[in-house]
């Protein structure tokens, strides 16, 4: 058996021609009459982003892929079969739970429970106030304690947080932007007074502001300075912690916005490619950091357009990133966490979530996550309770145990649809790749509302969609059931507000104020300077400055964003 | 001519989730209302301010953050405070079904939550507006 040459497509001429003798056949003489005895459901059928599905995929839709150049192998250029040579033959993804709400201690309990049931990576969720760089006892943190996330407003919570589990064993990775910077320095610093030196850690935070712009709106500083942070981050990371993501380029918050797969898709590579360019630009070398970068996609109910979506979002990183002058491997892997779509949770029957996320995760799976998060069946209502979290940790169990999909690579690669559908995304995402550029680029398109506008649009089509019936959702406008919900929720204990506000006022008294002022105006003058501002930073969290303290600082050196308001 | 009903949707509070607010303007645009789109991280003396500003006859909060029963209830005590008491207030995002007894008495119109047809909020608000 000879392997195709390189330059050659999958099938020969011949071939095809014969092929497409044989469907000309079936149309005519099998489809159309099948069609006439039995009507198709619908007039059109379309993937969830609205691109046209035929009603069969043969190898003339895959006809111009060339197996070695565009398919390849896994661990091999262009990675879209896999970053690995091995995948989950040798390790499953990581399962990784995002958690957090009340104080400290609460979490620290809950991340306990879930190491302790199998989880195999932590994922913190922090409160709004947190999110913003504000102290529990900030005004605008009125109402919020604790409720979407845990509140860390210094080192002494990130001490609490992380009390017994052992950092050198476990990665973290946590949900931060716009304080990023701070709040890896609380992590970094605490396990420095656990023992760990800071090229032992493992982790991850989000750090990526440019989708905060877009869609999650947990931004603080303008563009400009919350880039210099980000890229402040790169160049620590890879000289100090190594071991450490420094940024997770997401597109889950822009799809949860409402936009749609291929969206999704456009929308997050832009924002990588931003970054690397603008730390390109601070003169960092590309196969410095690159490794270090990683990203998160969210999986949604089409099931195909979400596996088609993983795969060619790897071969599109590798070839940006080569174009712009990566030379290692590892810089053109395209990392990625993937968490099942909270926005498709229905508060109706929230039971029959479980199977929304099975399906959703298998996705994920078959589109060769490295780590996975799994919703819980009461999301739509509440924090998850322990049970509800349990059952979609065991959910991922079950997919790496006992389905067998974790026996073979990138099952579905060579699927006449599938491999069609992943061209097909790719050639939708260059398009949003031009318009972007047209625009000027990411920042200027995000001040304009670009990306903002698309995404308000495709949300409210989909809303019309499942008001007009065109878009079932079980439980929401079909099959509903007119029946109290059962299932217990999950209430935050109300008296950890006054704990850590508490803690917090305690504190403020006993450390050492004059360290604490010494490094706040050390590091006012760093930021108006153009220094890394890392070392200062964790100076700062060293000497238990606030987060809010500290970001104050930098709000007054910065300033603050304000949004276009467009709906 | 009929007047148009005057809608403010607000978003109190740091919560950032916009993606339920701005369809819910747009399908009440849609339906002929004037829609005023507050934008994001109002505190309550804002919305209420920008509520007197722009006449609104109705105020719509949306929040799924959690802290609804402290932010949705300031707003209800401003209102009061300003006598604004024709304000029809409604709510929406992730609310457990046991706060909305609360939030009804304390002067919640109505509460909507995940997989609330646009229709039905639409429907409310006609037939609750005072022409």
């Amino acid at each position: 058996m000879g392997g195709v040459k390189p330059g050659m497509t999958m099938f020969d001429g011949k071939m095809l021609d014969n092929i497409k003798k044989q469907k000309s056949y079936w149309e005519e003489n099998c489809y159309s009459e099948a069609v006439k005895k039995k009507p198709e459901r619908k007039d059109s059928f379309e993937t969830l982003s609205g691109i046209s599905v035929k009603p069969v995929y043969t190898p003339l839709d895959v006809g111009d892929i060339n197996y070695e150049q565009d398919i390849s192998f896994p661990g091999m250029y262009p990675f879209l079969r896999g970053i690995h040579a091995t995948m989950y033959r040798s390790r499953v993804w990581t399962m990784r739970q995002f958690a957090g709400f009340g104080t400290a201690e609460e979490t620290n309990k809950r991340y306990k429970y879930l190491l302790e049931h199998g989880e195999t990576g932590l994922s913190v969720a922090f409160d709004y106030p947190t999110l913003y760089g504000y102290d529990t006892d900030h005004p605008m943190a009125r109402g919020e304690f604790g409720k979407c996330g845990v509140a860390v407003s210094s080192l002494k919570d990130m001490e609490i947080l992380f009390d017994g589990i052992p950092l050198d064993k476990i990665t973290t990775s946590m949900t931060i932007n716009g304080p990023a910077a701070i709040i890896w320095a609380m992590y970094i610093a605490n396990a420095e007074k656990q023992g760990i030196p800071k090229d032992r850690i493992g982790g991850t935070i989000q750090n990526d502001i440019l989708k905060e712009y877009i869609a999650q709106k947990s931004f603080i500083f303008p563009p400009e300075p919350s880039l210099r942070l980000i890229i402040d981050t790169f160049e620590y990371g890879f000289k100090h912690v190594p071991r450490w993501n420094t940024i997770s380029i997401s597109g889950y918050h822009i799809r949860e916005a409402g936009s749609t797969a291929v969206q999704e898709l456009a929308f997050t590579l832009a924002d990588g490619l931003e970054y690397v360019k603008a730390a390109m630009q601070r003169g960092l070398k590309i196969d410095d950091f690159a490794y270090r970068l990683s990203f998160f996609f969210n999986a949604h109910n089409d099931f195909f357009e979400e596996i088609a979506k993983y795969r060619a979002a790897r071969r599109i990183w590798a070839r940006e990133m080569k174009k712009l002058g990566a030379k290692k491997n590892r810089s053109l892997w395209m990392r990625f966490h993937t968490q099942t779509a909270g926005c498709t949770l229905t508060a109706q029957q929230p039971e029959i979530n479980i199977v929304r996320v099975a399906i959703q995760a298998l996705a994920a799976v078959l589109g060769g996550t490295q780590s996975l998060h799994t919703n819980s069946m009461d999301e739509a209502l509440a924090l998850p309770s322990e049970k509800a979290v349990r059952i979609a940790l065991r959910t991922q169990q079950i997919i790496a145990e006992e389905t067998g999909v974790t026996n073979t690579i990138d099952p579905l690669g060579g699927s006449y649809y599938v491999e069609w559908l992943t061209e097909k995304m790719e050639e939708e995402t260059y398009k949003y790749f031009d318009q972007i550029e047209k625009l000027g680029g990411v920042i200027p398109a995000i001040e304009k509302g670009f990306f903002q506008r698309e995404i308000a649009k495709s949300a409210y089509r989909y809303q019309k969609e499942v008001d007009e019936q065109k878009r079932i959702i079980v439980g929401v406008n079909k099959y509903q059931l007119d029946e109290p919900i059962t299932i217990p929720i999950l209430k935050v204990d109300e008296k950890g507000e006054q704990h850590q506000i508490n803690r917090l006022k305690k504190l403020r008294i006993e450390r050492n104020q004059t360290k604490v002022k010494k490094a706040l105006d050390r590091l006012r003058k760093a930021a108006m300077g153009d220094k890394n501002l890392m070392p200062y930073i964790l100076e700062c969290v060293h000497a238990y400055a606030t987060l809010g303290e500290t970001c104050d600082v930098l709000r007054d050196v910065f300033g603050e964003y304000k949004e276009p308001i467009l709906y | 001519m009929e007047k148009k009903i005057r809608v403010l949707v607000a978003k109190p509070g740091l919560d950032g989730h916009d993606r339920g607010a701005k369809v819910v303007a747009r399908a009440l645009r849609d339906a002929g209302m004037e829609v005023i789109y507050s934008g994001l991280h109002q505190t309550a003396e804002q919305i209420v301010r920008t509520a007197i500003q722009e006449d609104v006859d109705v105020i719509g909060l949306s929040l799924l953050s959690g802290a609804h029963m402290t932010l949705f209830l300031d707003v209800i005590k401003l209102l009061k405070k300003h006598k604004m008491n024709n304000v029809i207030v409604v709510g929406g995002g992730i609310i457990p079904e046991e706060d909305v007894p609360r939030l009804k008495k304390e002067g919640v119109a109505e509460i909507f939550g995940p997989g609330t047809p646009t229709d039905e909020i639409v429907d409310f608000i006609k037939k609750n507006v005072k022409q």
